[in-house]
């Protein structure tokens, strides 16, 4: 596939997705900072989720369509796909990170502890690591095809590897009793939580589809501007 | 191809690997001297008084052996960079599944061989009772072995196409290492226990359960990894 100057150019204009998702990430946060009474028992701590859950989820989104695309691309071959998998993976470290960084800030008045190896924690850490390992396995091929393939296999393989980590980590921890923490779950969530929560997820969705969006856009620009150096 | 001629080309194809690596013996000793020195400076990292020995060997071993694991991988395609070797393979009337199965086959001979001197050191340095254990010990080591070694050949066809080639294989295979490393050492640590064998038996479930998945997946994307 080759881009038209018209794809370039659009490029640098301002995405509407982009904009419509700034707006929904500042309502949501208004509403979630200002307008949702704190939780009783946790304080203002517990809206540190609404970063946290939010993050996680798109993490895991991006990464499952990751895998997809590349799938989709040893198939198809399609360079779009290869770009957007690129794109995404980018994204969802970015977010990973995110979740690693919140979750001890909020597990330390809450739990009591910075870090524990608790079966989704690890699992999390080890995603980071894979897609990290996947990020500079991309930096490391010249070639577009070679590079596609490869990222491809490992996407791939990466995806397989989830339910044996969370299955090694779970048999880790039922043999191993640690001292009992505090479930993150807690009570069910009032309504009016419950409604900043899917507005959060909502908002970060729309931010994943924004930023998915200009990355793939600058990806494009990159391999075009490659293609016309070529000649 | 058919099951059975795969299987002989891959053979063929190991008994290369195995003969070059035979005639150097380059990449054996040092996987070897390097997992008898993690044995030697593990000891000595630890307080002896606070921790035992034997609470220490399960953990030893298993990092030991990850990390000598990775330096006989990183080789098994390096030998092919010379001469174009790799190019000669490809072109060969050859099934990319046998390159795989030969590699990876070649690459257990390694393993199995490092571990077959590094536990008899282990044992003696740490004055382990293994005893009674040795049998299913010896079936933990085969078991994982397995899983490494089809994450680590395949990682290490893909890595020696890259620009950090040796730099890159740790970085990807590590990850993929986890769920073979963990129940491998849980499972070590309850047979040098003495407890019951099934005990050990979630582990090792968990343990052929990823050789399974993992030989399967990496045979079939490793035709991916190459360059048509």
């Amino acid at each position: 596939m080759t881009d038209s100057p018209s794809t370039a150019a659009s490029s640098r204009r301002l995405d509407p997705v982009a904009i419509l998702a700034a707006l929904a990430v500042v309502a949501a946060y208004a509403r979630a900072i200002w307008f949702t009474p704190p939780e009783r028992v946790q304080g203002f701590a517990q809206k540190i989720l609404y970063v946290h859950a939010p993050a996680a989820w798109v993490a895991f989104l991006a990464f499952g369509l990751t895998a997809l695309a590349g799938a989709g691309w040893l198939f198809l071959k399609d360079e779009r796909l290869d770009r957007f998998a690129e794109s995404s993976a980018e994204v969802g470290v970015v977010f990973t990170t995110a979740v690693l960084v919140t979750g001890p800030l909020w597990g330390r008045p809450i739990w009591g502890t910075w870090w524990t190896w608790d079966a989704r924690l690890t699992l999390t850490l080890f995603l980071w690591f894979v897609y990290v390992g996947y990020l500079v396995l991309r930096g490391a091929i010249d070639g577009r095809e070679s590079r596609a393939r490869a990222s491809a296999v490992l996407g791939i393989l990466g995806a397989l590897l989830i339910p044996f980590i969370h299955l090694s980590v779970y048999l880790f921890r039922t043999l191993h009793p640690m001292p009992v923490v505090a479930r993150p779950e807690g009570p069910t969530m009032p309504p009016v939580m419950l409604k900043t929560f899917f507005l959060c997820f909502f908002a970060f969705t729309l931010l994943y589809v924004a930023l998915v969006r200009a990355r793939v856009a600058y990806a494009a620009d990159r391999d075009a501007v490659e293609d016309a150096a070529r000649g | 191809m058919s099951a059975p001629g795969l299987v002989a080309t891959a053979l063929r194809i190991a008994r290369k690997d195995l003969a070059i690596e035979f005639r150097t013996r380059s990449a054996f000793l040092s996987a070897l001297v390097l997992s008898l020195l993690a044995i030697v400076i593990f000891y000595f990292a630890w307080d002896p008084t606070a921790v035992g020995p034997a609470v220490l060997a399960p953990g030893v071993l298993w990092v030991t052996f990850t990390f000598s694991g990775l330096l006989g991988l990183h080789r098994s395609f390096g030998v092919e960079a010379e001469d174009g070797a790799m190019d000669a393979l490809l072109v060969a009337p050859v099934p990319r599944e046998a390159i795989f199965l030969g590699k990876a086959l070649a690459n257990l001979a390694f393993v199995l061989g490092v571990q077959a001197v590094s536990l008899p050191a282990l044992a003696l340095f740490y004055n382990l009772p293994v005893g009674s254990a040795a049998v299913p010990l010896a079936a933990v080591l085969v078991l994982a072995a397995v899983g490494l070694v089809a994450i680590g050949t395949l990682f290490a066809g893909v890595a020696a196409n890259t620009r950090l080639a040796e730099l890159l294989l740790p970085v990807l295979a590590l990850p993929f290492f986890v769920p073979v490393v963990m129940p491998a050492a849980q499972a070590t640590a309850r047979l040098l226990a003495g407890r019951p064998l099934a005990e050990t038996m979630d582990w090792l479930r968990v343990l052929i359960a990823f050789d399974l998945v993992f030989c399967w997946a990496c045979m079939v994307v490793f035709p991916h990894t190459l360059d048509d």
